[in-house]
This record gives structure tokens, C-alpha cells and sequence, in this order.
């Protein structure tokens, strides 16, 4: 064969493969084996919740942050109540944002048992995921049991939480940490010990600081390099100024340390959960976990039935909802994923004017090009794993 | 924090001089309205600045405004994480006006100016790829544009005869129906015919 008929060769990685963590289609140009080019090809998911968001009030929104990152809704939800808030200058009451904190880091733990453990899969184990399911089917249950919801919760609500937290669940969340912190260690000896663990992900897809901070990488990625960069200890919001907890760090800025950060923030989520269930016991843990203000969030069942006002104030909630004063606002927060922030434009009206998301898998799915050049073919589930893809927020 | 940012708006707007075209702080978030053709010399100052340290890039959005002149707004929100500080820039254009990319400075600007692209319509020169990135392989239109229906104007189905899927006009049962909410007692301003004077 002369030198100029030899081509590379450029394959479809999905949009079917079970590796891609959702519908991915990669156009991988392959020298051999060795990765040349990666072109991601993204939208299969795309729904255009931005624009659907326009034409909702914006408690109807709401929903839609769940179905972004399916994994951890409620921390999707946080962002966006967080925006309206500040537009509209209320303080959420102690209860809410202690509640709020709870269930941020129950979406945590939910994300990040997905990701460890399929990472796992994607290197070809089996049983990780089977442990890591176990656990996330009881937080789920949690999840239900507060929103009635397992996975689309709708919980957090402009100016609070949707309902209060029964002391019965308390008690059980609380019974689930030292198990959960059980289970914990035997999945870091079964799988961060693992020699094949290793030797599939230790120096796979190495990135600087400088990368993370020219593409736009946020979360455990960022962390992953050595830089103690989180929003909850940097720019913090709601309560978790007075939470104790430690940011871990990786060194190497490779798929290894990514997901031994991962297995370590969930013992500091568990962590921020027991502090969250001590200052939620209290007594200045008790009291309204929504704003009071009756012109925003919606009165109880029992005053609408009683007060004329309440009743008045439900209607107008549930038909034209509150206007939000015009003004433009980006709020973040520290999801499991990265940096999702949420970017919100009002006109003074009932609905969002624009609302952007910024998710922070749109971000990293950018990065697969330059991480995975020059690596395997094989390394490009590993590397896409770690980077904790779901696509419900990449194509939004 | 306020002062701080009153601060980084002066130093700012004393260095970029007349790329400047306006500048403000609400809800302790500074954003800054830059000249269309500076925006590259912007970023980069603001990238680059010791005082400003902007590295992280965080977003690149569209919005519309049809009322406007000059159409669309381009957003670009940064992070300084060794201050601790977020900016916004915005950059205002039209259909046909384009803005320079911020591929240069920023890596991460490729897929965002795309979906700008994508959504908005908006162009953006010295781009590598300005490819859709978000809808369909052959889609038309801009769909987050206001003139852009909600329901859109296609649907797809798989055709079992022809063994593909085709696309046809969207059909539906039920027109999509937006409420007007807006109370007629507070913010409407109606006037009654033979009624103008009433007022003055």
C-alpha cells in the first residue's frame, strides 16, 4: 500500500452505546487506535426548556430544572429559586434553607453514587453499580417521602420549600448516614483500590488549571487540580456558612482523582447532613419553611379553606402567579456536577423575559476533544465518565 | 461588596476608556456594556488585567429584544476566581451585524457562540466551526428568537411506508393558549375613545 492511500478512520460512538451515559453521538477520527479527533455531536436530548420557561409563570417552571440533570434535581431547583429571590429581595426562612441544604447534598450523594460506580462499569465492573443503586433507591425514597416525588420533586419553591420535613424522616435520614458511610469504605476498597480501576483511569484525560479555567470547568474537575474551588465555601449561599466541611483535592488533574474527589465529597455531604439534622432539631431550627410573604409563596390547605385572604391570595398564585420586579440576575450554585448557574431576566411580568442555564456538562462535553486526543480508543468511555455527563443539562 | 465593585467599575472603565458604553451594579453583580467592535480587546483586558483577573469563563448567552434597534443582546459572564468576583459584559447586535469571537481568549467560547448561533441567529466572525449545535441536522430557523412560535413549525414521525422518518407541518388538536395575566386594573394604560382628556 503506498503512503497516500492510508486514511484515518472515523467512527459513530452512539447515539445508542450504553457507555455514553445518555444519547451521545462522538464522530471519532481513529489513527489505529490512537483518538485524532473527537466531534461531539449534542441536541439529541435538546427540548428547549429556555424557551418553554418563557411561556411559563414562574412557578410553572419550576419542574423543568428537574429534568435537567435527572440525577440531582433538587440541586437544579436551588439555582433557579435562588435567582427569583434575589430579584424579588426575600430572606428564606431558617427551616427552608437548612431543609434545602439537607436535601442539596441528598442530590450530591445521588449523583455522585451514579457516577463513581458507572465509571466503574464503564471499566468493566459490574457490581459497583449494583451497591451504589441500593443506596440511591433509599434516597430516593427520601426524596419521596418529602416531595412525593422519587425523581421530578418540584420541592424547592421560590421563597422556601414546598412542604415541611417530618421529624419521622429526620430520625430515618439520620439512620441512613453510618451505614451509608459503611458502604462507603467497602466501594472505596472495591473499587478505587482496584488495580484495574487504576490502571484504566490513573494519568487519563489530564487537564491543568489553566484548561479548566479557559474551558469553563467547574466542580470536581477544577478540584481535581489542586485549587479548593467550590461555591459553597466561596461565594456560599443559603447556610452553608455556618456548615463544617472540607474540600478535597486532587493533585494530578486526572479521571483517578476525579472520582476519589468524588467518593470523598460524599462523605463530607454526609457530613453537612448530620449538622443540617442537629440544627434542624433545635429550637431556632423550627418555625415557617416559606416565606411568609402571601403575595409569593402559597398559603397552607387549612387558611384557604378559613380565611377569605388566603383563598384570594391562592387563586391569584395558581392563575396568574407573582411578578417578579424587571431586573437581571445570575445566581449559582455548587451542583454535584460544577458550577450550574442559572441566568434570569425579568420584565416585570408573571414569566421569566430570559432564562439561561448554564449547566456545567455543556462545558465539560466541550472539553472532550483535547482530553481524549492522543489517548485510546478505549479511554474515551473513561474519560467521558469522569467527567459526569448527563444529558438532560448538556442539550437543556 | 458594593464599594469593591464600584471599584473594579472605575478601574475598568478608566482603562477601556470609550469600549465603555455603559456600566452598572444591581443585586451586587456588575455588568458591563461593551462597543461591539471592542469586545475582543475587553475580554482580554479583563482576562488579563491584575486588577480584574477574569480567567474563568463561565457563559456566553443570547437575548432578544425586537423591540430594540439593534435586536439582540450577546451576554458574557466571567469569574475571577482568585478575587472572587463575577462580571457580566453584554454586547448589543442585530441579524446581520456580526460579533467578534472569543475564541482566542477563551477556548470554551466555541460551543457557547454556537449556540448562540444556533438559537439566536446570531454570527460571530473568526469563528472555527460555526455549526448549529443544539437542534436538528437540517433544522431552519432560530428557535429561541420572540418571533419564533413556541410549538415550532414541524413535527416528526417515523413513516413505515417510506421507511424514514419524515417531517411534516405541526398538526395540533389544541392551539397553544397564552393567557394574558397582566391585571387590567394595575400597569395596563387603556384609553377610552373620547376619554383623553380626562387626564389632563
Amino acid at each position: 500500500m503506498s503512503e497516500h492511500n492510508i486514511r484515518n478512520f472515523t467512527i459513530n460512538f452512539g447515539p445508542q452505546h450504553p457507555a455514553a451515559h445518555g444519547v451521545l453521538r462522538l464522530v471519532l477520527e481513529l489513527d489505529g487506535e490512537v483518538v485524532e479527533r473527537v466531534d461531539p455531536h449534542i441536541g439529541l436530548l435538546h427540548r428547549g426548556t429556555e424557551k418553554l420557561i418563557e411561556y411559563k409563570t414562574y412557578v410553572q417552571a419550576n419542574p423543568y430544572f428537574d429534568r435537567l440533570d435527572y440525577v440531582a434535581p433538587m440541586n437544579q431547583e436551588h439555582a433557579y429559586c435562588l435567582t427569583i429571590e434575589k430579584l424579588l429581595g426575600i430572606q428564606v426562612p431558617r427551616r427552608a434553607q437548612l431543609i434545602r441544604v439537607l436535601f442539596a447534598e441528598i442530590g450530591r450523594l445521588l449523583s455522585h453514587l451514579l457516577n463513581v460506580t458507572t465509571q466503574a462499569m464503564d471499566v468493566g465492573a459490574l457490581t459497583p453499580p449494583l451497591w451504589g443503586f441500593e443506596e440511591r433507591e433509599k434516597l430516593m425514597i427520601f426524596y419521596e417521602r418529602v416531595s412525593g416525588s422519587r425523581l421530578h420533586a418540584n420541592y424547592f419553591r421560590p421563597g422556601g420549600v414546598n412542604m415541611d420535613i417530618q421529624p419521622e424522616l429526620i430520625d430515618d435520614i439520620e439512620a441512613f448516614c453510618d451505614p451509608f458511610l459503611q458502604v462507603l469504605d467497602d466501594l472505596d476498597t472495591l473499587v478505587m483500590g482496584s488495580r484495574i480501576f487504576k490502571q484504566r483511569n490513573v494519568d487519563i484525560g489530564t487537564i491543568t488549571l489553566d484548561d479548566c479555567w479557559t474551558w469553563g470547568f467547574s466542580g470536581p474537575l477544577v478540584r481535581s487540580c489542586g485549587v479548593a474551588w467550590d461555591l459553597r465555601k466561596s461565594q456560599p449561599y443559603e447556610c452553608y456558612e455556618e456548615m463544617e466541611f472540607d474540600i478535597p483535592v486532587g493533585l494530578n488533574g486526572d479521571n483517578y482523582d476525579r472520582q476519589v474527589i468524588r467518593m470523598e465529597e460524599m462523605r463530607q455531604s454526609v457530613r453537612i447532613m448530620r449538622q443540617c439534622i442537629t440544627k434542624l432539631r433545635a429550637p431556632d431550627g423550627q418555625g415557617p419553611v416559606t416565606t411568609l410573604d402571601g403575595k409569593i409563596a402559597p398559603p397552607s390547605r387549612k387558611d384557604m379553606k378559613r380565611s377569605m385572604e388566603a383563598l384570594i391570595h391562592h387563586f391569584k398564585l395558581y392563575t396568574e402567579g407573582f411578578h417578579v420586579p424587571a431586573g437581571e440576575v445570575y445566581a449559582a450554585v455548587e451542583a454535584p456536577k460544577g458550577e450550574f448557574g442559572v441566568y434570569l431576566v425579568s420584565d416585570g411580568t408573571n414569566k421569566a423575559y430570559r432564562c439561561r442555564i448554564r449547566a456545567p456538562g455543556f462545558a465539560h462535553m466541550q472539553g472532550m476533544d483535547f482530553m481524549c486526543r492522543g489517548h485510546m480508543l478505549a479511554d474515551v468511555a473513561g474519560v467521558l465518565g469522569s467527567l459526569d455527563i448527563v444529558f438532560g443539562e448538556v442539550d437543556r | 461588596m458594593s464599594a469593591e465593585l464600584q471599584a473594579l467599575s472605575d478601574h475598568i472603565a478608566s482603562s477601556l476608556g470609550e469600549a465603555i458604553e455603559d456600566r452598572a451594579i444591581a443585586y451586587d453583580e456588575l455588568t458591563i456594556v461593551a462597543r461591539r467592535e471592542d469586545i475582543v480587546r475587553v475580554a482580554t483586558f479583563l482576562r488579563d488585567d491584575p486588577q480584574c483577573r477574569f480567567v474563568c469563563f463561565i457563559d456566553i448567552c443570547g437575548a432578544d429584544y425586537p423591540a430594540r434597534e439593534r435586536r439582540f443582546d450577546v451576554v458574557y459572564h466571567f469569574l475571577a476566581p482568585h478575587h472572587n468576583r463575577r462580571i457580566r459584559v453584554k454586547v448589543e447586535t442585530d441579524e446581520v451585524t456580526p460579533v467578534a469571537s472569543l475564541n482566542g481568549v477563551f477556548a470554551a467560547a466555541n460551543w457557547y457562540e454556537r449556540e448562540a448561533y444556533d438559537m439566536y441567529g446570531i454570527l460571530f466572525t473568526g469563528h472555527p466551526d460555526l455549526r448549529r449545535i443544539l437542534t436538528d441536522y437540517g433544522f431552519e430557523g432560530h428557535p429561541l428568537r420572540k418571533d419564533f412560535p413556541m410549538t415550532g413549525y414541524v413535527e416528526v414521525r417515523y413513516d413505515d411506508g417510506q421507511g424514514r422518518v419524515v417531517y411534516e407541518p405541526v398538526k395540533l388538536s389544541q392551539e397553544f393558549r397564552n393567557f394574558d395575566f397582566l391585571s387590567p386594573w394595575e400597569g395596563t394604560d387603556y384609553v377610552l375613545p373620547g376619554d383623553e382628556k380626562a387626564k389632563a
